[in-house]
């Protein structure tokens, strides 16, 4: 007999508190929503009742979007909460928001938040279970799951591949959590980017190599993950300007030669063309960038899938 | 020991039986397409159609059905495998679907299975094939194709064994804490 697996913890924080058997669990499932992803009835009545709340305290459109739609396709009502227009404005603390949204009944919180930390510190106090939409540099899981999800689609495995992550690491809660999903999943990764966006520490991780040139960094690779260039989140002074930064950092055909000819391109979107990436690579045959977003709701479906199953009645 | 119910030759027997009740229920074979229930039914679907295959000379298409997003019980029962594939190559627009599953029991399975397949399509008929019926219904669903009636009691357990997983063919009774030899 199969033996089931369940997620061990009531809540989705960051990939590096995961097993590599609940990454699994998680990306099989996927498997199975993509499959009524692709159904001319794109619902199934799974979740039917519960309530799934979306604390949106930081502009996001495509994430909190791609939750929602993974909510309503599991049959689940769905609230949104963003930023600007709720009573955070009003100067409610960010505690009392989210015990007001448990008190109105919800079973999953989705939280995305500019600080690092928050989804935790909202774990300890709610019932519900809280997955972490993004908090401020730190993760975000269901980025890392369904690029694993994209890799493993289009090359039947993780282990053993060349991956590069390139751009601000420094910055971004895409490549902490890509990081810790892929060497989980038995990866070569390189991070690539400037210095001034990549510290050296980063090459501390093992299994994790640290590179300035982008085509010496990209060279062999399997799959490439262009980041994008956090303005909003940056001081000044990481780099001249974005023409310079293009120059040295951004994926052009030609330097993407030198990675595998059959490399993928990944971007969690949304790309600055022209900065971090040239529009030929962006939409060429490589780039598996809108794929990325089909996946990003079966992996979510999955997320909450799972996050439920767990708790007993 | 466990009691058996069947053996080797009774199972292969039983699905001859069905798949000759299948065809002639049908009156032939135009538009059928087997779908086995995962885990359990997938198997002996796979079975049935050969069977049916070898008597009409045609080739029948066999699905699996995985109905874990469609279960009423999902906070409730802890022991389930993990989500297994859905895959109907024949899909179901106006097909004769036969479910394949190998034990009949509480009726919830077939009820799941029944909603998963109306939302990929709808069929021009839905059957029942099962290998084992061992009672205590608790909706309204009869099977169209019955191998072996079975009493027994709430607690007891009926397990299918089938070579494809590695056992000798066989379905056998298992009292509570008794386990598959």
């Amino acid at each position: 007999m199969n033996t089931r697996i369940l997620l061990k913890g009531k809540d989705l924080l960051g990939i590096k508190d995961l097993s590599t058997e609940e990454i699994m669990l998680l990306l099989n499932s996927a498997t199975s929503f993509k499959e009524i992803l692709g159904r001319d009835i794109k619902k199934v009545p799974t979740l039917r009742g519960r309530t799934v709340v979306n604390l949106f305290f930081e502009p996001s459109t495509r994430t909190r979007t791609s939750f929602e739609l993974a909510a309503k396709r599991l049959s689940t009502d769905v609230v949104n909460f963003s930023g600007p227009s709720s009573s955070i404005v009003k100067g409610e603390s960010l505690l009392d928001t989210a015990l007001t949204v448990q008190a109105l009944g919800a079973d999953l919180v989705i939280i995305r938040h500019s600080s690092s930390g928050v989804p935790h510190m909202l774990s300890r106090h709610l019932r519900a279970s809280v997955i972490n939409a993004g908090d401020g540099t730190n993760e975000h899981p269901t980025q890392a799951l369904l690029d694993a999800f994209t890799i493993l689609e289009k090359k039947g495995r993780i282990e053993g591949l060349r991956i590069a992550i390139v751009g601000d690491i420094l910055h971004s809660r895409v490549a902490k959590s890509n990081i810790y999903c892929l060497r989980k999943l038995g990866a070569e990764v390189r991070l690539i980017g400037p210095a001034t966006l990549l510290p050296r520490w980063f090459g501390e991780f093992e299994g994790v190599k640290v590179y300035h040139d982008l085509e010496t960094g990209i060279e062999g690779a399997d799959v490439i993950m262009m980041l994008r260039l956090q303005l909003e989140r940056q001081g000044t002074g990481f780099f001249p300007t974005t023409d310079e930064y293009f120059k040295e950092w951004g994926l052009t055909k030609k330097k993407l030669s030198a990675a595998k000819p059959d490399a993928i391109v990944m971007h969690p979107g949304p790309m600055n063309r022209g900065i971090e990436i040239a529009s030929e690579v962006a939409d060429g045959p490589n780039s598996v960038i809108l794929e990325q977003v089909t996946n990003g709701l079966a992996v979510r479906m999955a997320v909450m899938y799972h996050l439920e199953e767990r708790k007993e009645e | 020991m466990p009691k058996q119910l069947l053996d080797k030759k009774e199972i292969d027997r039983t699905l001859t039986r069905i798949s000759h009740e299948i065809i002639e229920k049908n009156k032939g074979t135009e538009g059928l397409c087997l779908v086995g229930i995962q885990r359990g039914g997938v198997h002996l679907a796979q079975r049935i159609a050969r069977k049916i295959g070898e008597t009409e000379g045609v080739e029948i298409p066999v699905g699996s059905l995985d109905i874990s997003f469609y279960r009423d019980d999902i906070r409730i029962r802890k022991k389930q495998p993990t989500v297994s594939r859905t895959e109907i190559p024949c899909g179901v627009d106006d097909k004769k679907i036969i479910l394949v599953d190998d034990v009949f029991f509480t009726g919830r399975s077939i009820r799941a299975a029944m909603d998963a397949i109306m939302d990929m399509g709808r069929p021009a008929l839905v059957q029942l094939a099962i290998l084992v019926d061992r009672g205590h219904r608790e909706l309204p669903i009869r099977a169209d194709y019955a191998g072996k009636n079975v009493p027994t009691s709430k607690a007891e357990r009926v397990e299918v064994l089938l070579k494809e997983d590695g056992y000798e063919d066989g379905v056998v009774l298992l009292q509570p804490g008794e386990d598959v030899p």
